[in-house]
């Protein structure tokens, strides 16, 4: 076995240095194992956009695209995604510069609280990139995992839908 | 959640010896169910043995006329494979009818056929619970057990396996590819979940240092003549209350064979092979499926809060096997029932 394969293969419990690109740059986190990807973006990046609701897969406001994959943040651990692209709500769009999904949702009013907004719109990323919805019955059973407290469900499929039109006439 | 030793695999024999080494180390694919239950102290592993970086991500043709599933191959790649949708569309279907499509790009064919029961006491550790700490008792049986099985449970434990896709691999008689220290062999699907009799604390019958490697699925897969339908208290992002896979081939209007498998019912995914039999060389018409459905349920026995669910079974097959056989699956986008 070779070096690399074995250090791969050792045990252990130590805090580690993780890199993952994480909205374009390099970031080095230094974490546990049990660190979730979660907690390794909110505690250790001070990147508070991604939401913590139920911390159990059931609500989608940790919503993250990894590797342009969209999953939940809460049930996955930092250090499983070594290398991995990440992009987070702070990597979507950018103050005076918003990505079509958020001026959608401003157009739509497609929140109240806001707080499960984050995962909405990093979900609906994925949602427009996976290509599979195309009516609002695609949108709302393809966006089911993003629940929304406040009940603006009807705002978000509109804002999502007219997002997705955008990106379809989009040169 | 405790604390634990984390190290990556790199390849199968490695994985099966550090999971030999240790008998409380675990290995970790999607994550999407046990770091849930190490976050509720349900699971406590000293190790993780990450799988991920194996090469077990393939869906390749297998010599005998089918298709071999890789353990790791998320459940959102086996759902829209190309070759998966057009022969195994009832595998797919219900696939897609499960989590949520996040859960489901995380989520991995191995974990799933591992996940645990969503039983409140189980996921509680202040409450007893002969599945989590044997010798307890089942608290369920005089509980709350509005989700709990009415086909195979014991006195022991009435829980039920969660799974969808589950459902329609024993519905397609599936095997599983295992790997352990003395080599590979392989489980035939409805040998693979148990029935909790004396024994609730173990799902399955995979060794404790076993890997699964792959699901082989067999040539026919019933795409003409099929349906998976789910009910459960909300759309969407909601685990069965019963679900029904129903797969039909006909001799001109004549059944030729059919396959029928319930979740949300039992301890195990509840496929019945003398319900498909009472199908077989018979007219797919209503009384014929009435007549499946009674034999299915003969033995079923309701629980303080889930009696309802012995009816909702008897309708769910009916209405399966009807949409199977006029080649009207359920649609897992528009949930409106034909
Ligand atoms: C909110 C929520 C809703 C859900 N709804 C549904 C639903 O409606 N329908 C449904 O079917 N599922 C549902 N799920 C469950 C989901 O499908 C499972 O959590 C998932 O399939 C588990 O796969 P994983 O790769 O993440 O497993 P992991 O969590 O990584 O592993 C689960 C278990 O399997 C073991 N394991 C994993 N891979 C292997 C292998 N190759 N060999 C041996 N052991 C292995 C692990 O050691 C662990 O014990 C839901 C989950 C959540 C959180
Ligand atoms: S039904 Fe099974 S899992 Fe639930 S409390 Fe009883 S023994 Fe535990
Ligand atoms: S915080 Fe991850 S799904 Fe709710
Ligand atoms: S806007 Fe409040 S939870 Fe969605």
């Amino acid at each position: 076995m070779g070096t690399e394969a074995s250090a791969a293969g050792v045990f252990s419990a130590a805090v580690r240095p993780v890199t993952l690109s994480v909205n374009g740059a390099d970031r080095e986190l230094r974490i546990a194992p049990w660190t979730t990807l979660l907690d390794g973006l909110r505690e250790y990046l001070g990147l508070t956009g991604t939401k913590k609701g139920c911390d159990h897969g059931q609500c989608g406001a940790c919503t993250v695209l990894v590797d342009g994959v969209r999953i939940n943040s809460c049930l996955t651990l930092a250090v499983m995604h070594e290398g991995a692209t990440i992009r987070t709500i702070e990597g979507i769009g950018a103050e005076g510069a918003l990505h079509p999904l958020q001026q959608a949702f401003i157009d739509h009013d497609a929140f109240q609280c806001g707080y499960c907004t984050p995962g909405q719109i990093c979900s609906a990323t994925g949602l427009i990139a996976e290509g599979r919805a195309r009516t609002p019955e695609e949108i709302r059973e393809l966006m089911s995992g993003n629940l929304c407290r406040c009940g603006a469900y009807p705002n978000i499929v509109a804002a999502i839908e007219h997002a997705m039109r955008v990106a379809e006439t989009a040169p | 959640m405790n604390r634990f030793e984390y190290a990556r695999a790199s390849d199968v024999a490695e994985a099966v010896r550090a999971r030999a080494a240790d008998a409380s180390a675990r290995f970790i694919a999607g994550g999407t169910n046990l770091i849930d239950l190490m976050k509720e102290n349900v699971a406590r592993p000293t190790r993780l043995i990450d799988i991920n970086h194996l090469p077990l991500r393939g869906i390749e043709d297998t010599d005998a006329g089918g298709v071999r599933i890789g353990a790791l191959a998320t459940n959102t790649a086996v759902a829209y494979d190309a070759r998966i949708e057009a022969r195994y569309p009832l595998l797919s279907s219900a696939i897609l009818a499960g989590a949520s499509p996040q859960l489901r790009n995380a989520a991995t064919t191995g974990g799933n056929l591992l996940q645990r029961t969503r039983c409140y006491y189980f996921y509680d550790t202040g409450t007893p619970c002969n599945k989590r700490e044997p010798g307890t008792g089942c608290p369920a049986i005089a509980g709350v057990n509005r989700i709990h099985a009415i086909l195979g449970a014991s006195e022991n434990c009435i829980a039920t396996h969660p799974s969808d896709m589950c459902v329609a691999l024993a519905a397609l008689a599936a095997t599983v590819r295992v790997t352990g220290p003395s080599g590979e062999r392989e489980i035939a699907f409805a040998d693979f979940h148990r029935l909790p009799g004396d024994t609730p604390e173990r799902d399955t019958n995979l060794g404790e240092d076993e890997l699964i490697t792959a699901i082989d699925l067999p040539p026919e897969g019933f795409a003409s003549n099929y349906s998976y339908l789910k009910l459960r208290d909300r759309l969407s992002y909601a685990f069965a209350l019963v679900s029904v896979a129903a797969a039909l081939t006909f001799d001109g209007d004549t059944i030729r064979e059919a396959r029928l498998a319930l979740g949300g019912v039992a301890h195990k995914p509840w496929r019945d092979t003398a319900a498909e039999a009472a199908l077989a060389g018979k007219p797919a018409n209503r009384a014929t499926f009435e007549t499946a459905a009674a034999a299915l349920l003969a033995d079923a026995r309701g629980y303080s809060g889930n009696a309802f669910k012995i009816e909702l079974a008897r309708r769910a097959i009916v209405r399966a096997l009807s949409q199977a056989a006029a080649g009207t699956p359920q649609v897992q986008t528009d949930k409106r029932v034909r």
